[in-house]
């Protein structure tokens, strides 16, 4: 049989200027002063003797590069990597949102991508317009939604709102009708980005069961990009490893996520997004720097389990930013599990500018064991908008010295591994009661 | 369904394959065209009372303005024995329409960059549902004209009939500029700014306040190069019964320009729009 999806030696560049990088969009004002700046640093150049023909300012990047691989009707295909990998990119490329640069992929069968929950929604519409607004945008016809129209309406458990503008919406609901529509989508082959991390973890399972459902049965195709490798082991069959824009392991899921950690050693426990080719954040707010640090101030992965330490984020709002902005750390283990998620509570008249939230977070608190943190930015009006999440963006190690802690409270004495996600030392009580 | 229809056809995606296959792809998202543009109808239309309101005064007020100023104070002379301000309005509806499809249209792709980034559909379709709204504006325009007809009891001749086809040319004029515009807007932000200017300008160079009669015949052929020109000799033949002699001249400028024009913005567009999704 013929494979459903064949990529062969795919490759996309992306050209990013050092002149304007830190500027999420350009102008063409730049564009026309670029020249003269160029010109007159040539003459300065030629003045001082040095080269006239200076190197170009722009480089192009390699957000993905001789990508090949064909995928077979049915399979359920995960793409993990570290941020940057080209996950994103490449579901944009199957998905036609993008051009490839090089190579080509061929495909037999109707592609629905659902890279964001809710694309498209309008906040002045009713759920019930929505519903059709959203199911056209992601490639469903009239006829299609009319007939799951009911269906939808049921999975969202939204029947009384229907004639309600969706601004109206509490953030569950909307994310819940924005599921509902993706999750009746019947394309052949349907490409996910990250998307069943929001919602809550109820309305979560209820989506994977739908997708779940909708595979086996049906032998649909389905390309997942997550970084819960909980559900990448659980759900697919198959995993793509990407590194910087190449294949580096294309195998079994849970041989590609034990590839994903063991090659994610020395991963990132600071990471600088000014240096990406394209900014990580949206319209109102982009994240520029996350890190961990110790209690001495020193950015560091490797905590002792007794000391205190920080993750901070810093990110630039912009001039159209709402008031309030919401960032958050959420921390999961290995196994995709979340330890806790927290969000911070910054000043509520913020203007435009940069700014660094951190979150303290105790010794004492979490167990020895590796944290992934996500990093991100909410607003929670009108529905949940997040401006970015960085999924498994920071790593960060407990450690444990035993032959420190071992008589300490902590172990008394035990040196076996200690159960649980976090091992808080709370208050305790030992009184005679008789 | 649709969906299985298509099963069969294996789709190959390479460098240029979006431009290759255009017009397929236009074919088969025309669902998409009408849903998108039944949104932006009905957000406009949304609080009733100010979208029609809206609707109705901003050319209604330009019109009394102009003939205040063109009719009354500076004096110039109507055509074919009108009221001087069914003159007006028969050049603010075109002009309307124009206007409004060039800026939505212009600025269409930025409004909708959250799309762009994240589904795939042919981005022509953001453009040209912009300028479904404007019609809609233009129809409730229209009513307006049927107003002043009944005040100024004035009954139209069988020219009436012909308008659509000048409404068709008024639109097709604004959507290639307007598919320039909003290919670059979509990569230079600032290039919105130059739409209102741009708009502001024509307003005074285009025929609106006076009779294009006024402008001496030497400069009759280089005024009408602005299709404005045609579009509202026509729609002044149409409305005002055709007793003006029809101007062909400035019809076929029109024509020829907006072709033009429409080639050169579709282009442009085409040639760009596989890169929306990575500049906007």
């Amino acid at each position: 049989m013929l494979p459903i999806i064949s990529a062969e030696g795919l490759g996309k560049t992306y050209r990013i200027s050092h002149l304007t990088r830190t500027e999420s969009y350009r102008t063409f004002r730049e564009e026309l002063m670029r020249k003269p700046a160029r010109l007159w640093q040539r003459a300065k150049n030629a003045l001082h003797g040095g080269a006239v023909l200076a190197a170009e300012t722009s480089e192009d990047i390699w957000a993905l590069r001789d990508v090949s691989f064909s995928i077979d009707a049915g399979e359920v295909v995960g793409i993990i990597g570290r941020n940057g990998a080209g996950k994103t990119t490449l579901l944009k490329v199957l998905s036609r949102i993008t051009e490839p640069s090089a190579g080509r992929v061929t495909v037999s069968g109707r592609v629905a991508s659902l890279l964001e929950v809710g694309t498209g929604f309008h906040p002045e519409l009713t759920g019930r317009e929505n519903i059709f607004l959203n199911g056209a945008i992601l490639g469903m016809t009239r006829a299609d939604i009319r007939e799951r129209f009911d269906e939808i309406v049921a999975f969202a458990e939204v029947e009384k709102f229907l004639d309600t503008p969706v601004k109206r919406y509490s953030s569950g609901m909307y994310v819940r009708l924005a599921f509902a529509v993706a999750a009746h989508l019947e394309p052949d082959i349907l490409v996910v980005d990250e998307v069943l991390a929001v919602g809550d973890a109820q309305f979560q399972k209820k989506c994977l069961g739908k997708m779940r459902e909708v595979s086996g049965r049906e032998g649909r195709t389905v390309l997942f990009v997550s970084h819960q490798m909980g559900m990448i082991t659980s759900l697919c069959s198959r995993g793509i490893l990407l590194e910087g824009g190449q294949i580096a392991f294309d195998g079994g899921a849970a041989e590609a996520v034990a590839k994903y950690y063991t090659r994610s050693d020395g991963a990132p426990f600071a990471v600088d997004y000014t240096k990406l080719a394209k900014a990580v954040g949206d319209q109102f707010a982009t994240l520029q720097q996350a890190w961990i640090e110790d209690a001495n101030g020193q950015r560091t992965g490797e905590i002792d389990i007794r000391s205190g330490f920080e993750i901070r984020m810093r990110y630039r709002l912009h001039d159209k930013s709402p008031k309030s902005p919401a960032p958050q750390f959420h921390l999961y283990n290995a196994q995709g599990i979340c330890a806790f998620a927290t969000v911070g509570e910054p000043p509520t008249e913020m203007v435009e500018g940069v700014y660094e939230s951190r979150c303290r977070i105790p010794g004492n608190f979490l167990n020895n064991d590796t944290y992934f943190v996500d990093v991100a930015l909410a607003y929670y009006h009108a529905g949940v908008h997040v401006s970015f999440h960085e999924r498994g963006a920071l790593t960060l190690v407990i450690f444990d010295p035993i032959e420190e802690t071992l008589n300490t409270r902590s172990r008394r004495g035990y040196s076996g591994p200690v159960g649980g996600i976090v091992r808080p030392q709370f208050n305790w009580e030992t009184v005679r009661a008789s | 369904m649709q969906q299985r229809r298509s099963q069969r056809s294996a789709l190959v995606i390479e460098p240029g394959s979006l431009a290759r296959l255009l017009w397929r792809d236009l074919w088969s998202y025309r669902e998409l065209f009408f849903v998108l543009a039944w949104r932006d109808v009905s957000v406009r239309y949304k609080q009733t009372i100010i979208g029609v309101l809206w609707a109705v005064m901003r050319p209604f007020l330009t019109m009394v303005v102009f003939t205040v100023i063109f009719g009354r104070l500076a004096g110039f002379p109507s055509e074919a024995g009108a009221p001087y301000a069914l003159l007006v309005f028969a050049a603010l509806l075109p002009w309307n329409l124009f206007a409004t499809s060039l800026a939505d249209a212009g600025n269409s792709l930025v409004g909708n960059s959250n799309l762009i980034s994240k589904v795939y559909f042919p981005r022509l379709i953001i453009p040209a549902a912009a300028i479904v709204t404007s019609l809609v504006d233009f129809a409730v325009s229209l009513g307006i004209l049927l107003g002043l007809m009944v005040w100024y009891r004035f009954v139209p001749g069988w020219q009436l009939l012909l308008l659509p086809l000048f409404t068709a040319l008024a639109a097709l004029a604004a959507f290639g500029p307007g598919l320039y515009l909003a290919s670059m807007t979509a990569k230079y932000r600032d290039f919105r700014f130059i739409i209102p200017f741009a708009l502001q300008l024509g307003l005074y160079i285009s025929p609106i306040g006076f009779s294009a009669d006024v402008v001496p015949e030497k400069w009759r052929l280089i005024y009408s190069l602005n299709p404005l020109v045609g579009v509202i000799d026509g729609f002044r033949w149409c409305i005002l019964r055709g007793d003006g002699a029809f101007n062909w001249q400035s019809l076929l400028t029109a024509a020829a320009v907006t072709a033009a024009m429409l080639w050169l913005g579709f282009r442009r567009f085409r040639d760009t729009e596989g890169t929306f999704a990575d500049v906007i």
